[in-house]
């Protein structure tokens, strides 16, 4: 009996603390008085969501802004995936942060949404990159403070084919080919089977078939520009390359794999982002980065994205959220500070050449000056969902035509409906 | 009529033995224990309940009151013995079972999702905010904020003009202000200059300073200055405006009044949207929606037809392999039986979305080892073929799942009765006679409620689905984005959004309460039909 009694108290007791826990935050944490701080912002607290690798480097721009208005920034630390979807469904209830680290294609849902305020970085938009503050404008109001921007780009293994970077696609596969490599001269990452459309699009771009139709100021509308004559010879392009035709292209290479042909020298070409240096360097392979060669003739313009930190639309502090970002993280010490923990090109053009002394950022950086950022309209999900799929009939040898076509007709579909 | 019948009182029993808990006399430390229990217990909840109270949780305080009542009420009366055993679990089905059926169902009855995730003021906020932009060509002026009384206003530095304003008054130049070196102003006559400091500290008259408004002259049009930090400003136009009583959106350029619909958005006379809605209530629509929309119904079928399949070929396939080899091992003959049943329930060990990306990666057509292992290297497209690919789920699936039955059936053979067993056998029954008509069904007899779970489980197995194929290969050219291995539940997955793009959590919620429906029902059937194995 008593047993069962301490037993059942024990879940008693568990059960009111579980319903504490979800019953909202317990009593917010409010620090009183620390009366050495010179500004007495004691008891006001911002609360930036951050993944891990930007945490710290949050944490240490944010020491500078506590002294200077003795208010508390608290960094709370999630998955980067985890951000977009806990921002949307905590902000409404007022759970949210004041602050999170975010990608610039979530824009156009957190807009429709309302979770975000805008920001004003006034006369200081002229030293941020053009496209990172281009990829955080909605409908014409700026959403958020860039800190980042990447894209993918042309690696070549200068041990096998040298630092000459190819100016085409043909180029690329003669220098691949003399170096022995005619099986396998590129190596095309596509999520194995599922289909990976980012890393290639700057292929189709070459042949002029943008996802969506640019109005004159840059923006994204929500007209489908993979239709037409261009979009379809790109489709041929795909298909002639994979199991009908060249062969090239195959249905297998994941991330790893892709990967690992690249880093074992099986393979002397890849289209990949910043993220995968380090795999190849620890590999022992020596690489250089051009941006990526045109295979239809005109420019081939990748995807940009760019990282920002987004203000919550219910921030209670919203002047505080400002002055911290504008003031604190729009600084060179805290972009700099950013790019150290994690290289990702930084948003502010200065210290964007600065750390262009490494060649490899640097040929990041030349290809996403060639780069259009992707667009940030909530439509862009759906095209996903159609477009990977479409890559992998292709690569497999199915008619380029109908799959083309068909892929532009569910788009459309699936975006009026 | 009733005669003889008298109604018998029963004896009185015999006062039951005190419960340690309960009572005083000797030892009574019993008592002390739940004493300090519950008040561990209270402590608990009287936090819980007040931090529920800062945050503003009228719904979760109410039921904490109820539930903290209650469990001092169960654990202190005298009345209330059976509910002191039941109440926990009680407390646990409504936490974690009731809680999460209501919410569900209540969602689905909703549009909730991307576009629709907050209330009306929210939106209205979302709608002002992305509204107001600042003017063409504005200067950054320097700005100071001031306070007279109650009254907040601005002063800020046009180019050497001190121009001073509240949210009635618009900015007038002020003589006898003080500039500093940087050129934000320090004094202004009759205001106080509130120092950024004290902003930064109080977050009242943070809110108030941020939605402060000073216009820049009686023109409405010419817009007002905003700050955004407390040192700067600019002009601001908007030409939305809210007015609460109407609950209406007016656009002061165009005239166009948004007023709100029924699908918790602002409409327009021209039928124009404003982007932030609000959730609203909108009936069986989520539900008619997986009916009538004919771009679902085909994909959804084929669908439906396929999740029964795989589930009822894993239970059969991985039940039938795992009694096999449970057979064979539960034979006294076979050495080391530990040994190897250890081995055998590894799989079964290993989290599952592991051994599902592992797979994927030895299934892996160019690539992968069981191609150059087994198949001489060839090509074979294991997760891009329809029918390989449901294949391929199969046998993963039967690799996850047959040691669970091995387990389950190895202790149901063990429990067997060895008299029946040797009564066959002296009856002239041969091994596959006793297996077929003594050991299945007593077998099934205790597993077949198993069998049923299991049906249930892999039904909505999300997991091997996802990480092995992600329901690929596509449908070709079909209208929604699914694909030949998608189950229903990685097909709700897929078309309310929710994995990415535009989420509708309704239509989610919707889906997986008809799905629900649809297992309950099954299974409900399928245990009626186990009873019948019973009477054996």
């Amino acid at each position: 009996m008593r047993k069962h009694i301490a037993l059942g108290v024990a879940v008693v007791t568990s059960a009111a603390l579980l319903a504490a826990c979800s019953g909202g935050d317990p009593a917010p944490a409010t620090t009183e008085g620390s009366s050495a701080g010179a500004g007495d912002g004691a008891g006001t607290e911002l609360v930036v969501w951050s993944d891990a690798e930007r945490a710290e480097a949050i944490k240490n721009a944010a020491a500078d802004f506590e002294e200077d208005t003795g208010a508390t920034v608290t960094v709370v630390q999630k998955n980067f995936e985890d951000l977009r979807a806990d921002f949307l469904a905590q902000v409404p209830t007022g759970e949210g942060p004041d602050i999170t680290v975010g990608a610039h294609d979530w824009l156009g849902e957190f807009v429709e949404s309302g979770v975000v305020d805008t920001i004003d970085i006034g006369d200081r938009a002229g030293d941020f990159e053009q496209v990172t503050l281009d990829a955080l404008t909605y409908d014409g109001q700026l959403y958020a403070l860039p800190y980042a921007q990447e894209s993918v780009a042309l690696i070549q293994n200068v041990g096998l084919v040298g630092s000459e970077p190819p100016a085409t696609w043909d180029e690329m596969i003669q220098m691949a080919t003399d170096a022995g490599f005619a099986e396998r001269p590129f190596v095309l990452y596509t999520n194995g089977a599922e289909g990976d459309m980012y890393t290639s699009y700057a292929f189709q771009t070459s042949f002029g078939a943008p996802v969506f139709v640019q109005d004159e100021s840059g923006s994204y509308t929500s007209e489908v520009g993979l239709g037409g004559d261009a979009g379809l010879a790109y489709a041929q392009w795909i298909h002639a390359n994979g199991s009908a035709g060249t062969g090239y292209f195959t249905d297998t290479v994941d991330y790893d794999i892709g990967n690992e042909l690249f880093a074992t020298g099986q393979s002397p070409f890849i289209v990949q982002g910043p993220w995968t240096i380090p795999t190849y360097q620890d590999a022992g392979i020596e690489v250089a980065v051009s941006p990526v060669p045109s295979a239809g003739g005109q420019t081939a313009s990748p995807f940009v994205g760019v990282q920002g930190f987004y203000l919550s639309a219910q921030s209670s502090n919203a002047l505080l959220a400002n002055e911290f970002l504008v003031n604190y993280m729009a600084t060179d010490e805290a972009q700099q500070a950013l790019y150290d923990a994690d290289p990702r090109i930084p948003a502010l053009t200065s210290v964007a050449e600065q750390v262009s002394d490494d060649p490899v950022i640097a040929g990041f950086l030349a290809s996403a000056q060639n780069g259009v950022p992707m667009p940030n309209i909530p439509e862009m999900g759906a095209v996903w969902e159609f477009w990977n799929p479409a890559q992998i009939a292709l690569i497999n040898g199915e008619d380029p035509t109908s799959v083309w076509t068909s892929m532009v007709t569910n788009i459309e579909g699936a975006i009026g409906g | 009529m009733s005669v003889g019948l008298q109604r018998v009182e029963p004896a009185p029993s015999p006062a039951p033995p005190e419960s340690h808990a309960r009572g005083w006399t000797a030892p009574g430390w019993g008592f002390v224990v739940k004493l300090l229990l519950m008040m561990v217990v209270n402590a608990a909840g009287v936090l819980a309940i007040l931090s529920a109270w800062n945050a503003g949780a009228w719904v979760i305080l109410g039921v904490l009151v109820a539930l903290l009542v209650a469990a001092d009420w169960v654990y202190f009366s005298r009345r209330a013995l059976p509910l002191k055993y039941l109440f926990p679990g009680l407390v646990f089905l409504a936490a974690f079972q009731m809680f999460t059926l209501v919410y569900t169902g209540y969602v689905a009855f909703t549009n909730y999702g991307t576009g629709h995730l907050g209330s009306m003021q929210q939106a209205v906020d979302a709608a002002l905010i992305q509204d107001e932009q600042r003017a063409e060509g504005s200067p950054t002026y320097p700005l100071a904020v001031l306070r007279e009384g109650d009254t907040l206003g601005f002063a800020i530095n046009d180019e050497g003009v001190v121009r001073v304003g509240t949210a009635e008054e618009p900015l007038e130049a002020v003589g006898g202000a003080v500039v500093d070196a940087d050129g934000a102003v320090t004094q202004v006559p009759g205001w106080e200059v509130v120092p950024r400091a004290q902003l930064f500290s109080d977050a009242a008259l943070q809110e108030r300073v941020v939605a402060l408004r000073v216009p820049v002259s009686d023109d409405a049009t010419e817009g007002s200055i905003r700050t955004r930090e407390g040192a700067t400003g600019a002009v601001y136009t908007s030409t939305l405006e809210w007015d609460p009583a109407a609950r209406t959106i007016t656009d002061t350029e165009t005239g166009a009044v948004y007023s709100p619909d029924d699908r918790g958005s602002f409409v327009s006379a021209d039928g124009d949207r404003l982007a932030a809605g609000w959730y609203v209530n909108v009936g069986f629509e989520n539900f008619a929606r997986a009916f009538t929309d004919d771009r679902y119904a085909g994909p959804l079928l084929r669908v439906a037809a396929w999740t029964f399949a795989f589930a009822i070929l894993t239970v059969l396939t991985s039940f039938g392999l795992g009694l096999l080899f449970a057979l064979v091992y539960n034979d006294p003959r076979v050495r080391g039986r530990k040994v190897l049943r250890t081995i055998f329930i590894l799989p079964y060990a290993f989290p599952a979305f592991m051994s599902a990306l592992l797979w994927r990666g030895m299934l892996n057509a160019e690539f992968g080892v069981v191609n150059d292992w087994f198949f001489l290297g060839a090509n074979i497209s294991w997760l891009t073929d329809p029918w390989l690919a449901k294949l391929a789920i199969l046998w993963v699936n039967l690799w996850l799942s047959y040691p669970y039955w091995f387990l389950v059936t190895t202790g149901a053979l063990q429990g067997l009765p060895g008299d029946v067993m040797e009564a066959a056998r002296v009856d002239g029954a041969g091994r596959w006679r006793q297996f077929r008509s003594i050991t299945l069904p007593l077998l099934l007899v205790a597993t077949a409620p198993l069998a049923i779970a299991s049906f249930a489980f892999n039904f909505n197995n999300f997991t091997i689905i996802y990480m092995l194929t992600d329901g690929g290969p596509a449908f070709p050219g079909a209208s929604v984005p699914l694909g030949a291995t998608d189950i229903l539940i990685s097909a709700i997955y897929q078309i309310s959004g929710v994995s990415g793009g535009r989420a509708d959590y309704g239509l989610a919620s919707a889906l997986s309460i008809i799905v629900f429906v649809v297992i309950g029902i099954v299974s409900a059937v399928a245990f009626r039909r186990t009873r019948k194995l019973e009477e054996i």
